[in-house]
């Protein structure tokens, strides 16, 4: 095997040699290499079990891996978990794991670790794995040292969709166990199982890592280093591009027009896929416990009232789709056959004045998120199109903070909000609609307060389903209900760019993108 | 020679008035020639100058017409140049007097407070003002008046260090006439030029704290202002240049006039500069 790999880079460079630039080489992984790419913001740590914001899953995603991936489609892919399997009842999942497999500090991987993560460390860290955990899962075991088993209390759909990176990270036992995970030192020089180790990280410039030698996937990774530099200004991270310092731009990392201007330039590739089991879809979020917005039609008149295209090619410079429902487009149980809202005031004004409502009597408060001038654009937009309803509309200014302490406390008339949807509507989706999710204290549960026990029952009975068909019939009619009753205002999907040199091969391969362990990534000479 | 004869031989600052006046004439008539909203999209989105002639400045990212943002636009500057500028010479012109009529304690403490703003960089108090107290036209012209006033202060306290001991100020006093009234018709009228002259400078200088404030993402949401205007199109520099060059040159012409008003009068009003070619 190695010796046949090494005879196949022999020939790689020999071709090389001979016909510079010729397909051959395009197509054939060369190892070594250094990539360099861009941690916005600075991670205020590695550690994903800890903390699973975007800049440390995509570095730790590098470090870390969880049992399961997911490819572009949503299916299953094989990560530290070689094969699973559930029983017919849908009460047992039984893992069976990678050969060979050893962690940074040299000692062996084994099902403890998994029993060990999935028991102590994130039921205690990671509040999506503890609410699965606690709701459905019986026990957690392992018969022997290749296999795990989870046998659950009840039925859940979504269970094979709760292993990415972001939801279980595979964190080493020796290390944590008996420890206080949030302050063991050994967060801040992070053991895990991927292909590349932590080096260096210096504040404020750098993060460094290298090649795992001993990465359990034979003659992977092909590159030497990772960089993943902390460039503040968003108007500099552009310039690096463009300069060549650095060979990736994730989502996020430059600002929209940047992300046009950038795509155009000689030698650059784009790609929006690479998000599908994230698939955020952003949505404009009423307060359903006062006026106007407690009436249906009044919210459906919004719906008509504003136009999604124009705000998707206006304001996001097209990087994005007009979202139809609750369900992006790109995740499982998506269904088309739902109650849809055309741009189109005069039924936007007809639908008002059906409601009873007289508009002129009411000030809305519109609070935009503060995340840069794309919302801000887009809150002007949405004040526009209420105010040709006839509302009265103030914007309100407030800071990051301001905006999570008014939605968590339900302080808000309308503002905006997205979500990830996480390739299952169970695991992303009905957080926003349940009624029993109505609590204060995040940003992202039920903050509208929208409750309806028929939709509730749906999206119980879809993620206790055995049968996927039975599930997808369940969130079908949640759907239907749901864009008729338009508890929120759904307005886009987003489509965000990976930006890289096309030198750059393989980089996004499923449907997590940059997190996936860059394992395949190589760089052509 | 007359006042005003004075001032028109300044050919700049007859030019400075002219500019004001047009500005001042827009500003006013905005809702007349602009009767729909200067928020509300009514074009194609980013129409360059002159390619529609319904809107002869273009229109932006959400179809909003340029041209009625400048005229909505010089209404607010022009308030808050005005109203923040007025609240700092009252607070400038009350602290300044009674420190330097009459002086010691009095005069020791209102300078050290006054050079506590001082010390302070005046726009960088005024974006923390801002951001504590949300960002509402209110807040704004107090902020810039509440960082403005120092200069207003140290000038009228040293006016009236030197008038305090005139003689028509010691005739006041030797005919019993009180503290408060010595310094409102004695010594105010005759300390008058300069401050008018310094008031016609902080207009200016309020109209870009404001626009640098709105630039910053720290205006009065709705409000539509040539800092913001600047501020939302900063970014389609390289795509759309007339979104942020119009409302620039709203700023510099107005700021420039008001320069030009300023000196005009400093020279129509200073003795001393009397005879100098304007």
């Amino acid at each position: 095997m190695n010796m046949s790999k090494r005879f196949i880079y022999g020939l790689v460079s020999l071709a090389t040699i001979a016909m510079a630039g010729s397909s051959l080489a395009q197509n054939s992984p060369t190892p070594g290499g250094t990539l360099n790419m861009i941690a916005q913001p600075e991670p205020p740590v590695l550690m994903v079990g800890l903390n699973s914001q975007g800049p440390t899953l995509y570095v730790g995603g590098q470090i870390y891996q969880s049992l399961l991936s997911y490819g572009k489609d949503l299916k299953i892919l094989p990560s530290l978990a070689k094969a699973w399997e559930a029983s017919d009842d849908g009460l047992t999942y039984t893992f069976t794991l990678q050969d060979g497999v050893k962690w940074h500090d040299g000692k062996p991987f084994s099902a403890d670790d998994v029993v060990f993560t999935a028991d102590k460390f994130l039921r205690e860290a990671h509040p999506r794995w503890r609410y699965i955990a606690n709701t459905y899962v019986e026990t957690i075991t392992s018969p022997s040292p290749d296999k795990v088993i989870f046998k659950l209390k009840k039925p859940f759909s979504a269970f094979l969709y709760a292993f990415e990176l972001s939801s279980f990270p595979v964190v080493p036992k020796h290390i944590y166990e008996g420890t206080d995970y949030r302050t063991n030192p050994a967060n801040q020089t992070p053991i895990g199982t991927g292909p590349f180790k932590f080096k260096e990280w210096k504040r404020g410039s750098y993060i460094h890592l290298v090649k795992n030698e001993d990465y359990w996937k034979e003659g992977k990774p092909y590159l030497d280093e990772l960089y993943f530099r902390i460039v503040p200004d968003a108007a500099s991270r552009g310039v690096a591009f463009e300069k060549g310092a650095v060979d990736v731009l994730r989502g996020g990392d430059v600002e929209g027009f940047e992300v046009r201007r950038l795509s155009k330039l000689e030698g650059v590739t784009t790609t929006t896929e690479g998000w599908e089991m994230y698939s955020p879809l952003v949505f404009l979020q009423m307060n359903l416990r006062k006026a106007p917005f407690d009436n249906k039609l009044v919210r459906k008149a919004v719906m008509h009232a504003i136009n999604r295209e124009f705000i998707v090619k206006n304001v996001w410079f097209g990087l994005g789709e007009p979202a139809t429902g609750p369900l992006a487009s790109t995740t499982r149980f998506y269904t088309k056959d739902t109650t849809s809202y055309p741009f189109d005031l005069n039924a936007a004004k007809k639908l008002i004045a059906e409601s009873g409502i007289k508009p002129q009597e009411h000030t809305i408060r519109l609070m935009p998120i503060p995340y840069g001038s794309q919302w801000d654009r887009m809150a002007e937009y949405v004040r526009q199109q209420l105010e040709q309803l006839g509302f009265k509309v103030n914007i309100q200014a407030v800071d990051a903070g301001g905006w999570s302490q008014a939605l968590s406390d339900w302080n808000f008339d309308v503002t905006f909000n997205f979500t990830y949807q996480y390739g299952d509507p169970a695991l992303g989706v009905a957080r926003h609609y349940l009624s029993s999710n109505i609590i204060k204290g995040t940003p992202f549960g039920n903050n509208g307060g929208y409750s309806n026990s028929k939709v509730d029952e749906l999206f119980l009975a879809a993620a206790e389903a055995v049968q996927t068909d039975q599930a997808a019939k369940a969130y079908a009619e949640a759907q239907k209900i749901l864009t008729d009753e338009v508890p929120i205002g759904w307005l886009f999907e987003q489509r965000n760019v990976t930006i890289m040199r096309d030198k750059v091969k393989n980089l996004v391969r499923t449907g997590i993108g940059v997190n996936e362990s860059m394992d395949e990534v190589w760089i052509a000479k | 020679m007359s006042f005003f004869r004075r001032y028109a031989q300044n050919v700049g600052a007859l030019v400075g008035l002219a500019i004001l006046v047009v500005v001042i004439i827009v500003a006013a008539a905005a809702p007349i020639l602009y009767p729909v909203s200067p928020w509300q999209g009514i074009g194609d989105p980013l129409l360059g100058p002159f390619e529609d002639s319904a809107f002869p400045l273009g229109t932006d990212m959400l179809g909003r017409d340029i041209a009625a943002g400048l005229a909505y636009g010089a209404r607010v500057s022009l308030l808050i140049g005005v109203i923040s500028t007025a609240v700092a010479v009252l607070i400038g012109v009350s602290l300044g007097a009674v420190a330097g009529y009459y002086g010691g304690r009095v005069d020791d403490l209102l300078m050290r407070f006054t050079e506590f703003f001082q010390t302070i960089p005046a726009f960088a108090m005024a974006v923390v003002l801002v951001a504590i107290f949300s960002p509402t036209i209110t807040s704004i012209t107090l902020a810039i008046a509440v960082v403005s006033w120092p200069p207003v202060a140290r000038l009228v306290r040293g006016e009236f260090l030197s008038l305090r001991s005139r003689e028509f100020v010691q005739a006041a006093i030797v005919i019993g006439q009180t503290g408060p009234r010595i310094m409102l018709t004695q010594i105010l009228p005759n300390a008058i030029s300069p401050i008018i002259v310094t008031a016609s400078l902080m207009v200016a200088t309020a109209i870009l704290t404001e626009s640098s404030l709105s630039f910053l993402g720290l205006g009065d949401r709705n409000m539509m202002s040539w800092g913001f205007m600047i501020g939302a199109a900063r970014t389609m520099l390289r795509e759309a240049w007339w979104l942020s060059v119009f409302p620039g040159v709203a700023i510099l012409v107005t700021v420039l006039a008001i320069n030009l008003i300023g000196e005009g009068l400093n020279d129509a009003m200073n003795p001393h500069l009397r005879g100098r070619k304007g």
